[in-house]
C-alpha cells in the first residue's frame, strides 16, 4: 500500500493518524486491500465535509495530518467569514480570537468574499472592526455587513476614522454587490467613493439610520448604480427625485424598498411624497415590495396615507389612531402584511373590516394592544379566509360579545382559516 | 459563624426501636391544610417535630431582599402559632440541611422523615443528598407532591419524555391527565393527639423563629407589610377572593384598569409561592364556585389560568438545571444582549425617566408585588423593548424583590417576556408611555409611587419631559433636575430592537421573506399543537438546512451560515485533487491553529 510521505511527519506521537489507520486496517481488511487511507480522502470530499463543520471542529481536524491541515486553509473555506467583536465588559457572547483574526488577514484576506462584522455596544469593538476593514486591501469583497448587535457602536467612533476604514473596502473591492451599513456614520462623500468603484455591481444597500447621509447623497447612488435592487433607508432620505431615479429606464427593476419612519421629537413635521412618484415606481417595477416601519406619535401621521401608496408590508411600532388605520384600508391596495403594536381605547372593528375588503392581497396580520370585538374579528377572518397565512392577536384584546366568547372564537376562526388557530397568550404571572 | 443550637442528648420518650419518631421538614408548603406528607408521617408516629432549616449567615448574603425574608418569617410565626394550638411547636434550626440532619437523626432517634416534593432541579439535588443521609441513618422518608396540581413527571411522560415547550401543548396534555387529586384534610388536634411533640423549656431560645435583625437586616423605617405572610392570612384571602368572584359572577380574565395595579386584599400569588395556600385547595374551591354559579356546567381551562401557567413553568423547568441561564440552556434563544450595569441600575432603582416604569419598580421595591401586566411592561422595557439588557439580570432583581418569584416561574416568565423561548410573536413591545396611559389615564398610580410628579397634569404625567417649562415649574418638578430625563429615545430604541429581534429569528427559522410575522419559527399558534422543538434543535436544523441548500441568496448578511452555501468551481477542485495525488508540497509550513485559541472566553 502506498502512503503519502507527508503523513510520516504527523505520526511522531503514538496516537497519530498512522496508528488509527493501522487499527482501521485491521478492522476492515477489505477496505485496506483497495488501498483505503483516511489521509488519501480526495480533497473534494474533504472540502465538502469541512464545509459542514463549524470552524472549531475544522481547526481540530486540521491537526490530524498535513493533508487535512492543507484542506483547512483552502480558499473555498474562507470565502465567507463572520467576525464577532465583543468585549467581556459589554457582551455575554464570545469573540473571534485575535490570533485567528491575524491569521485570516495574513493568509486568507484575498479569499474573503462575504464578510460580516457583528459588533457589541462598546467603542473598542467598533474600532477593532475598523482596524480589520482597513487591512482588507488585497481582497475583493462581494458582500459586507456591519452589524451592531446591541447599541449602535459605530456611531460613537470619530466619523473620519470610520469612513477611512470603510472606503478602503470600497476602493479595493471592485465588485461589491451587497452592503449593509445601518446605524453607521457613513456620509455622502463615502457613498461617492462607493459609486465610483462599485456602480456596476451594487445590488443591495441597507443604510437605515445613517444620519450623515443627505437626500442628495443617496440620489447619487440611485443615479449611478443601475443594478440596485434592494434599498433600505430612513424616511428623511426618501424624495420624489429618488423614486424617479430608481424608476428610470436604465435602472433594473427594484425588488425591495424599506423605509423607516422615526420621530425624533414629538410633533415633528414630515414631508410628503407625490402620488405620481409612487405611480412611476410601480410602473417601472410592478412587483416591488415597499416595506414601511413607523415609529411615530399619533399626531404625526398627517402626511401619510392620504393618497394611494404601494405599501406591501406595514409596521406600526407605536400607538396609531383608528383614523390612520381607516386610511390604510382606503389607500394601501397592495398591502400584504400589517402589524399594529397598539391603538387607542376604542375597538378597531370597522377599520379591520374595511382592510379585509380593500386589501385583497393581505395574507399576514399581527395585532398587539388593539381591542377588537370577537364578532368583528371573526368577520374579518371570514372575509380574508385561507389567504391569511399569519394571524396573530393577543387574547386579552379580544372583547367577547353577544355572538362569541373567547372559547368559541378559536373554533370559529380555525374553521375559516382551515387550520387550528389560537390567539396569542401571555403568562398570567 | 454558623451556630447550631445545642440539642438535648436525652432520648425522648423512650428506646428508639419501640417508637416512631417523626420529623416533618417544612420548606415550601408552609401550611397545615392539604399537607399530605405531614399527614402521612403523623400516622403511627409517637413523636412529631416540625422543623424549618435556615442559615442565618446565608440570609444576609443571599439575593433575597428584606420583604421576602419578612414574608417568610411571618409564615413561620403563623405556622408556629398554629402548631401551638395543636400542642406542638415549630423547630427553626439554624444551619445547612446536610449538616443538620445527621445530627437531628441521632439526637432525636428519628425513624421517619417527611417533606413535600420539590420539583426544581436544585431542590431535587438537595433532597437526593438528604435522602441518602436518611437511608444511612435508617430513617424512612415520605415524600408527597403537593406544591403543584399534578405530578410533573407524569405530564412529561405523557409528552413522550420531553417537557412541553408551548403553553398550548401543555394545555392539551393537561386535558389528558387524570383529575387533580383532592386536597388532604387539614391537620387537626384530633389527628395530632396520638403523637407528642417533645418541647424543652428553652424552645424559644433554641428553636424560635428568628427576627429580621438576627438575619442581619436593618429594620428601622421599614413600613408595615402590604402582604402579611402566613397560612391564616392566605385562607382569609382565599375566602375573600372567592366571595368577590361569586359577587361579580364573572370568570373571564379580569380586564385591567387603574385599580388592578394596586395590591389587592384578594391577591394570592405570594401565598401560592410559599405554599401558605395549597394550589389544589384553590383549584377545587374555584371549581365548586363555578359549578354553583354556572349551574353545574363544567369549568373551562381558562378558569385556572393563574394556576396552569405556574404549573407550565414548573414542568418546563424541572429537568433543566440551566433554566435560569441563557448560556447552555437548550430552550433559550441566544440573544446578544448588552451588558450595561449603569442602565440596569437605573431600571432596578426606578430612575429610567419614564414615570410608568419607575412607578412600577418603586411599587415592587416597596411592596414586593406588581400586577402581571406591570411585570410585562418593565420586563419588556429592560430587554427587547428598550434597554436590550439580558433577561437574566431582570430575573435576579425580581428574585430579590418579588414576593411570589419562584425559580421556575420567574425564569420562565422572563424568557417568555424577552422572547427568548416558547416562540411567541415578538412584534409587540409595550410602550413605556402609551401602555400606562391607556391603563390609568389620570395617572393616579404614578402620583402614588412617584410623589415628585404629584403636581403634574394628567396630560404630561407619562411623558413629563414633553411638558413646557412653565408646566414643569408650576408642578415644582423640573425634568432633568428633580426627576430624570428619559434614559432612552423609545422610538429609536424600538426601531433598533425590532430589527435585531427579526434578524435573530430569521436566523433561527431560516426565513428569507420580508414578512415580520413569519419569522417566528414553528409558531405554535399557527402551527397547531406540535410537540415543539427547542431553540437549540432549531438552530442545529438551521445549520443543516443551510448546508443543504446551495442557493441561499446572500441578501441577509446577518446569517452566519453563508459559509456552507458557497459553491466553488469544480475544475479548480479537480486540479487540486490531481495535485494532491501527485506530489506533496514539503515546504508547506505546518501552522496549526490551536482550537482553544479560536474563542476568547
Amino acid at each position: 500500500m502506498k502512503r503519502v510521505k507527508g503523513d510520516e511527519d504527523c505520526s511522531s506521537s503514538s496516537e497519530g493518524p498512522t496508528e488509527s489507520c493501522k487499527k482501521a486496517r485491521k478492522l476492515q481488511p477489505n477496505l485496506c486491500e483497495f488501498g483505503f487511507d483516511w489521509a488519501l480522502l480526495p480533497q473534494e470530499i474533504l472540502l465538502n465535509i469541512f464545509q459542514f463543520l463549524p470552524l472549531l471542529d475544522r481547526a481540530y481536524a486540521s491537526q490530524v495530518c498535513r493533508g487535512w491541515n492543507q484542506a483547512f486553509h483552502m480558499p473555498e473555506l474562507w470565502r465567507c467569514f463572520e467576525f464577532e467583536l465583543n468585549q467581556p465588559a459589554s457582551s455575554y457572547l464570545k469573540a473571534t480570537h485575535p490570533d485567528l483574526i491575524k491569521q485570516i488577514i495574513k493568509r486568507h484576506s484575498n479569499h474573503l468574499q462575504y464578510v460580516s462584522f457583528k459588533v457589541d455596544s462598546s467603542m473598542e469593538s467598533a474600532e477593532a472592526a475598523c482596524d480589520i476593514l482597513s487591512q482588507l486591501v488585497n481582497c475583493s469583497l462581494k458582500t459586507l455587513g456591519l452589524i451592531s448587535t446591541a447599541r449602535p457602536s459605530f456611531m460613537e467612533l470619530p466619523k473620519s476614522h470610520f469612513i477611512s476604514a470603510l472606503t478602503v473596502v470600497f476602493v479595493n473591492s471592485k465588485s461589491l454587490s451587497s452592503l449593509k451599513i445601518d446605524d453607521t456614520p457613513v456620509d455622502d462623500q463615502s457613498l461617492k467613493v462607493l459609486v465610483a468603484n462599485n456602480s456596476d455591481t451594487l445590488r443591495m444597500l441597507k443604510m437605515s439610520s445613517c444620519p450623515h447621509v443627505s437626500p442628495a447623497g443617496i440620489l447619487c447612488v440611485a443615479d449611478q448604480c443601475h443594478g440596485l435592487r434592494e434599498l433600505a433607508l430612513n424616511y428623511h432620505l426618501l424624495s420624489d427625485e429618488l423614486l424617479l431615479a430608481l424608476s428610470s429606464e436604465k435602472h433594473v427593476h427594484l425588488e425591495h424598498l424599506r423605509i423607516d419612519v422615526v420621530s425624533e421629537n414629538p410633533g415633528q413635521h414630515f414631508h410628503t411624497i407625490k402620488k405620481s412618484s409612487w405611480d412611476a415606481m410601480v410602473r417601472h417595477s410592478p412587483k416591488f415590495n415597499l416595506v414601511m416601519y413607523f415609529f411615530l406619535y399619533e399626531d404625526e401621521f398627517g402626511p401619510f396615507f392620504k393618497e394611494e401608496v404601494p405599501i406591501t408590508h406595514l409596521y406600526f411600532g407605536r400607538s396609531v389612531s383608528k383614523d390612520v388605520l381607516g386610511r390604510v384600508g382606503l389607500h394601501c391596495p397592495r398591502l400584504v402584511e400589517l402589524v399594529v403594536c397598539a391603538n387607542g381605547l376604542r375597538p378597531l372593528d370597522e377599520e379591520l373590516i374595511r382592510i379585509a375588503k380593500r386589501c385583497t392581497q393581505l395574507s399576514a396580520i399581527g395585532l398587539g394592544e388593539c381591542e377588537v370585538s370577537c364578532s368583528a374579528f371573526v368577520e374579518f377572518v371570514k372575509m380574508c379566509g385561507r389567504r391569511l397565512s399569519q394571524l396573530s392577536i393577543m387574547e386579552e384584546v379580544l372583547i367577547p360579545d353577544h355572538k362569541y366568547n373567547l372559547d368559541e372564537i378559536h373554533w370559529e376562526v380555525s374553521k375559516h382559516l382551515g387550520r387550528v388557530w389560537f390567539p396569542d397568550m401571555m403568562p398570567t404571572w | 459563624h454558623i451556630f447550631l443550637p445545642c440539642l438535648s442528648t436525652r432520648a425522648y420518650p423512650g428506646p428508639a426501636e419501640m417508637v416512631g419518631n417523626t420529623i416533618h421538614w417544612f420548606r415550601k408548603g408552609l401550611r397545615l391544610h392539604d399537607n399530605l406528607s405531614l399527614k402521612e408521617s403523623i400516622r403511627g408516629a409517637d413523636t412529631l417535630r416540625c422543623v424549618y432549616i435556615l442559615d442565618p449567615w446565608f440570609a444576609g448574603s443571599s439575593n433575597v431582599g428584606i420583604s421576602r425574608w419578612r414574608f417568610l418569617l411571618q409564615c413561620l410565626e403563623d405556622l408556629d402559632a398554629s402548631l401551638r394550638k395543636l400542642n406542638s411547636r415549630l423547630f427553626v434550626i439554624r444551619g445547612q440541611p446536610t449538616d443538620v440532619f445527621p445530627r437531628l437523626f441521632q439526637e432525636w432517634q428519628t425513624s421517619q422523615l417527611s417533606y413535600e416534593y420539590d420539583s426544581e432541579p436544585f431542590g431535587k439535588e438537595r433532597d437526593a443528598a438528604i435522602q441518602k443521609l436518611a437511608s444511612e441513618a435508617g430513617v424512612e422518608v415520605t415524600v408527597k407532591v403537593s406544591h403543584t396540581l399534578y405530578n410533573l413527571d407524569k405530564i412529561i411522560e405523557l409528552n413522550g419524555g420531553q417537557s412541553p415547550l408551548t403553553y398550548k401543548r401543555f394545555q392539551a396534555l393537561i386535558s389528558h391527565m387524570d383529575a387533580v387529586e383532592s386536597p388532604a384534610e387539614t391537620i387537626t388536634a384530633e389527628v395530632m393527639r396520638k403523637c407528642a411533640t417533645p418541647i424543652s423549656d428553652d424552645h424559644d431560645d433554641k428553636f424560635g423563629v428568628p427576627s429580621l435583625e438576627e438575619l442581619g437586616f436593618e429594620t428601622e423605617g421599614l413600613a408595615t407589610a402590604v402582604w402579611p405572610g402566613g397560612e391564616t392570612e392566605a385562607l382569609t384571602r382565599l375566602e375573600r377572593h372567592l366571595e368577590r368572584k361569586a359577587w361579580v359572577a364573572n370568570f373571564e380574565r379580569p380586564r385591567m384598569n387603574a385599580n388592578s395595579l394596586l395590591a389587592s386584599p384578594t391577591g394570592l400569588s405570594p401565598y401560592l409561592r410559599f405554599g401558605c395556600l395549597s394550589c389544589r385547595l384553590f383549584y377545587f374551591k374555584l371549581t365548586d364556585l363555578y359549578r354553583k354559579v354556572k349551574k353545574n356546567s363544567s369549568p373551562p381551562l381558562s378558569l385556572y389560568g393563574q394556576l396552569l401557567w405556574r404549573e407550565f413553568f414548573y414542568t418546563t423547568a424541572t429537568n433543566n438545571p440551566r433554566f435560569d441561564k441563557m448560556d447552555g440552556n437548550p430552550v433559550c434563544v441566544q440573544i446578544p444582549w448588552d451588558r450595561n450595569p449603569e442602565a440596569l441600575a437605573k431600571w432596578a432603582e426606578g430612575r429610567t425617566g419614564f414615570p410608568w416604569i419607575d412607578a412600577i419598580m418603586t411599587q415592587l421595591r416597596q411592596e414586593g408585588w406588581i400586577h402581571h401586566l406591570a411585570r410585562h411592561a418593565v420586563a419588556c422595557f429592560l430587554t427587547r423593548g428598550d434597554l436590550w439588557i439580558s433577561w437574566e439580570e431582570g430575573m435576579k432583581v425580581f428574585e430579590e424583590l418579588l414576593l411570589d418569584a419562584d425559580w421556575s416561574v420567574n425564569a420562565g416568565s422572563w424568557m417568555w417576556l424577552s422572547c427568548s423561548s416558547f416562540f411567541q410573536q415578538f412584534f409587540h413591545c409595550y410602550c413605556p408611555v402609551g401602555f400606562g396611559r391607556r391603563t390609568d389615564p389620570n395617572g393616579d398610580y404614578i402620583r402614588r409611587y412617584l410623589p415628585v410628579l404629584k403636581a403634574f397634569p394628567a396630560k404630561y404625567i407619562y411623558d413629563p419631559w414633553n411638558a413646557p417649562e412653565s408646566v414643569q415649574k408650576a408642578a415644582k418638578c423640573v425634568i432633568g433636575m428633580h426627576y430624570p430625563k428619559p434614559m432612552v429615545h423609545h422610538a429609536e430604541a424600538s426601531r433598533l430592537n425590532i430589527q435585531r429581534m427579526t434578524q435573530i429569528y430569521q436566523q433561527l427559522s431560516c426565513y428569507r421573506g420580508l414578512g415580520l410575522l413569519a419569522t417566528v419559527p414553528a409558531n405554535p399558534n399557527n402551527g397547531g399543537n406540535g410537540v415543539g422543538t427547542t431553540p437549540e434543535e432549531i438552530q442545529h436544523e438551521a445549520v443543516a438546512q443551510a448546508g443543504k441548500d446551495p442557493l441561499h441568496p446572500p441578501l441577509f448578511l446577518g446569517c452566519p451560515y453563508h459559509s456552507k452555501t458557497c459553491i466553488f468551481p469544480k475544475s479548480r477542485v479537480k486540479g487540486q485533487i490531481h495535485f494532491f495525488f501527485t506530489k506533496v508540497n514539503l515546504s508547506f509550513n505546518l501552522h496549526v491553529i490551536c482550537p482553544s485559541h479560536l474563542h476568547r472566553d
